[in-house]
């Protein structure tokens, strides 16, 4: 059965982006608006690996990992962020929140899958 | 992959930002301490960034970067968010707006512009430098890191990798990165458990096991390090570099102490053993490392030593030059084996033991392997026999004054060394009859419109059981008008007879057939190509021709892989058995007594609206008997029309390994070989082309002779 992978961002071209690339790929894909919606998302439905941006109105990125990971059902999922190269900082704060991994951005279709076939195998 | 991605709803989505953008700028003014608008201004310039990069709009993200750098340290408070501050963004927010309308095909924007804005902004950090992220992380690149070491050469590798017991908690899965490294080359892996707690006080949620992989890749240390980048930072990893060449030598030269001391009858051999336990026992038994430890050193030492061996069997054994008559034999053995498999299989049928039968298959698995193998022994490349024919096209175009390139594909393309040894002369006539007739000479071509230097290709791919062979030039093709005329003039038509172009091409396989005005001393004397179609008959083989006038001829050799053994189709007639070559089979169907009423008394079937002719191989070898009410029919393709074979019975499909016939049955030419059957009878291997061009000629003679 495909894998199911979540995209959490406010830039619908980003989710666009990232969702034909895993399309492409073979994955099914649940877009999500922000942090709050992606946490509505991920409790209605079962997911394999969620791919979240940082930046985000009504709920970020690492409050949308904080509160997936304590959720029984997210507890060991892969999740990676979306990161820029100006936020060390927040990749660190990321990775305390539970991140498995990051992508910076700006990255290339290439990219994306090889870090989804290296934290969902 | 390569993932085409429309832009427009970048560009959309950016236009709704930058408005947006602008909106928040303006309420900024207002109210300079309203953290949630400076973090709008920020989100949405850092979209803009990042979108804009990952859709190729490199100059907007730069630029945006620019301005996002100075807005982050206001909105950390580094900066104080001031009217020059606010002007300065609203001037990047409309040369943004310029930059996307130049891409979309409107002026182009104004660089000077640009960078006065992006040296006033750098002006408003308090260093000079701008500043805003501190140490850029590097991207998970993958493996396009070049490689720190030399790159040729496999090197080992030793790593510890320890994880974090939380690492579960982050989603990541140990066995993953392991899996990762398998693919960087080959890998050993040794498991640490000692940290593994008594089950009662074992959390399953965190993780104790810790692992040493030794790696040998040809890839650099960074190739390891990116495999590990999510990681690097909360677990324990070491990497090494394991090479110890030196250390191995000049070992076996001296004796060793026990057996020293043993010569001297100074121990005895009981005590020497017991002293002699191996080091990582003895050492585990005094307490100083754990097994687990030892055998990770263990490990190590085995890979080193295995890498050693393998330099050494490079260095000696690439390649083993055997006599071929040596693999003739092999393979005759082979058939031998296949014949005798074939007997116990059926023997094992009859007795029906089951654990004989169990036998029987494994002998069977064990055979094909065998006899795989030994085909594959036996397969050759046809690149030395292309790279012949560039000097054969070089010498002969500049005898005929004409100018061709050969162009070779698929020299890879692994063939049987017996078809390879004769296919070299077929192959000649075919590509100099394509120089001779085909490619025109360079004035001529000039004349049409076409390159003055002609080209003839010669390609070889794999096709099922077969491999195809392709001349293609790029010459004057074949006059299907001409072929007939020549037809006629020649005897092989009669003036009356309407004939396909397909039909047409084939004559010029025709026996004394030449269509060349003059006789060169390349070609034109009508003996080549029904030599060539005799030869690759022999080679169980089939010729083909296409051809479009003016554009240039193809001719297609369908070659079998291999001569020795065939798949065939195993049939009955009267008690006799035949075997038909599997691979020009089609179907089988029943050929009733209404059927044969129906016909008149002329040799055809209806197969489903097609009207198909058929050779009955009882009256064809004179075979007598009665035949059963219900014969089957056995639809074979012969040069590309369908024909049928009566039999009395379709046995199945049988692994034939073909015996050739002996001297005294040599003219038999209807028949390609014999085999040997599980139950130790003969059946012999119908050549279908032949018997169905004799049936022809047959025919042909008692048409004219009433």
């Amino acid at each position: 059965m495909a894998k199911t992978i979540m995209t959490v961002d406010d830039s619908s071209s980003v989710r666009q982006m990232v969702g034909m690339t895993l399309k492409g790929a073979g994955f099914t894909v649940v877009e999500a608006v922000d942090g709050a919606d992606g946490l509505a998302k991920a409790k209605a439905s079962t997911l394999d690996m969620i791919i979240t941006d940082l930046n985000m109105p009504n709920m970020d990125g690492i409050a949308l990992i904080t509160a997936l990971r304590t959720l029984p059902a997210y507890k060991f999922t892969p999740i990676v962020m979306l990161t820029t190269e100006s936020q060390a900082t927040r990749k660190q704060e990321g990775k305390t929140a539970g991140a498995t991994g990051w992508i910076v951005k700006p990255f290339k279709p290439e990219q994306l899958l090889e870090v989804v076939k290296k934290v969902l195998g | 992959m390569n993932v085409e991605i429309d832009t427009s709803a970048f560009t959309e989505e950016a236009y709704e930002l930058l408005s947006e953008l602008e909106d928040s700028l303006l309420e900024l003014e207002a109210s300079p301490q309203d953290q949630e608008l400076i973090s709008r201004v920020f989100r949405a310039m850092h979209t803009i960034k990042g979108s804009g990069a990952m859709f190729g709009f490199d100059a907007v993200a730069e630029f945006t970067h620019e301005v996002e750098t100075v807005f982050d340290m206001a909105r950390n408070g580094t900066i104080p968010v001031t009217k020059p501050l606010i002007d300065l963004t609203l001037a990047a927010r409309d040369q943004i707006r310029a930059m996307l309308d130049a891409a979309a095909g409107g002026e182009p924007a104004d660089q000077a512009n640009a960078n006065r804005i992006i040296a006033g902004l750098r002006g408003l950090s308090p260093e000079k430098k701008g500043g805003g992220g501190s140490t850029a992380p590097a991207a998970p690149s993958g493996k396009a890191q070049a490689p720190s070491q030399a790159a040729n050469e496999p090197h080992i590798f030793r790593i510890r990798f320890a994880p974090n017991p939380e690492i579960f908690a982050t989603g990541t899965n140990p066995l993953l990165l392991l899996n990762e490294l398998r693919e960087l080359g080959e890998c050993r892996v040794v498991a640490n458990t000692e940290k593994l707690p008594d089950f009662e006080e074992l959390d399953p949620e965190q993780c104790y096991t810790g692992w040493e992989i030794f790696l040998t890749t040809e890839l650099g240390e960074n190739a390891i390090h990116d495999v590990f980048i999510f990681v690097e930072d909360e677990c324990d990893i070491n990497i090494r570099l394991l090479d110890r060449d030196q250390v191995m030598r000049d070992q076996e030269t001296t004796k060793k102490l026990g057996q020293i001391l043993l010569e001297r009858g100074d121990i005895n051999p009981n005590e020497l053993e017991k002293a002699l336990m191996p080091l990582g026992d003895r050492l585990v038994q005094a307490g100083a490392v754990t097994p687990d430890k030892v055998r990770a050193a263990l490990t190590e030492q085995q890979v080193i030593q295995e890498k050693q061996d393998k330099k050494k069997t490079a260095e000696t054994a690439t390649s083993v030059r055997v006599p071929s008559d040596k693999l003739d034999s092999l393979v005759d053995l082979v058939g031998e084996l296949v014949t005798m498999q074939a007997r116990l299989n059926q023997t094992a049928g009859t007795i029906g033991d089951h654990t004989l039968q169990l036998i029987a298959e494994e002998v069977e698995r064990l055979t094909a392997e065998l006899r795989d193998n030994t085909m594959s022994i036996r397969m050759l490349t046809i690149d030395t026999t292309f790279n012949k024919f560039k000097r054969l096209v070089r010498d002969l175009s500049t005898e005929l004054g004409k100018e061709i390139e050969l162009i070779t594909s698929g020299g890879e393309t692994e063939l049987d060394k017996t078809v390879i040894d004769q296919l070299n002369d077929p192959l000649v006539h075919i590509i100099r009859n394509s120089i001779d007739h085909g490619v025109e000479a360079p004035d001529v071509r000039r004349a049409c419109g076409k390159n003055p230097v002609g080209k003839i290709t010669l390609s070889a791919i794999h096709s099922g059981a077969s491999v195809l062979i392709r001349v293609t030039d790029d010459g004057a093709g074949l006059d299907a008008q001409r072929l007939r005329a020549k037809g006629i003039e020649k005897g092989l038509l009669s003036p009356d007879e309407e004939i396909s172009e397909k039909e047409a091409f084939q004559l010029i396989f025709a026996a004394g057939f030449s269509t060349a005005a003059k006789i060169t001393n390349v070609s034109g004397r009508g003996v080549g190509m029904d030599v060539v179609r005799r030869s690759i008959e022999g080679l169980r083989g089939s010729i083909d021709v296409t051809s479009t006038l003016g554009k240039g001829t193809t001719i297609t050799l369908k070659l079998p892989l291999t001569l020795a053994i065939i798949e065939g189709l195993l049939v009955m007639v009267e008690g006799e058995y035949f075997v038909l070559p599997l691979a020009a089979v089609e179907e089988c169907v029943e050929l009733s007594r209404d059927d044969v009423d129906k016909a008149h008394g002329r040799h055809v079937i209806n197969v489903r609206g097609e009207i198909i002719p058929y050779i009955r191989i009882r009256s064809r070898f004179e075979i007598g008997g009665t035949p059963p009410d219900i014969e089957q029919i056995v639809i074979s393709e012969v040069d590309e029309k369908r024909i049928g074979f009566v039999v009395d019975k379709v046995v199945g499909q049988h692994q034939t390994v073909i015996k050739t016939l002996g001297k005294n049955f040599q003219h038999s030419e209807e028949f390609s070989g014999a085999t040997i059957l599980g139950n130790g009878g003969v059946a012999l291997i119908l050549d279908l082309n032949k018997m169905v061009r004799y049936v022809e000629e047959e025919e042909i003679r008692e048409l004219d002779s009433p």
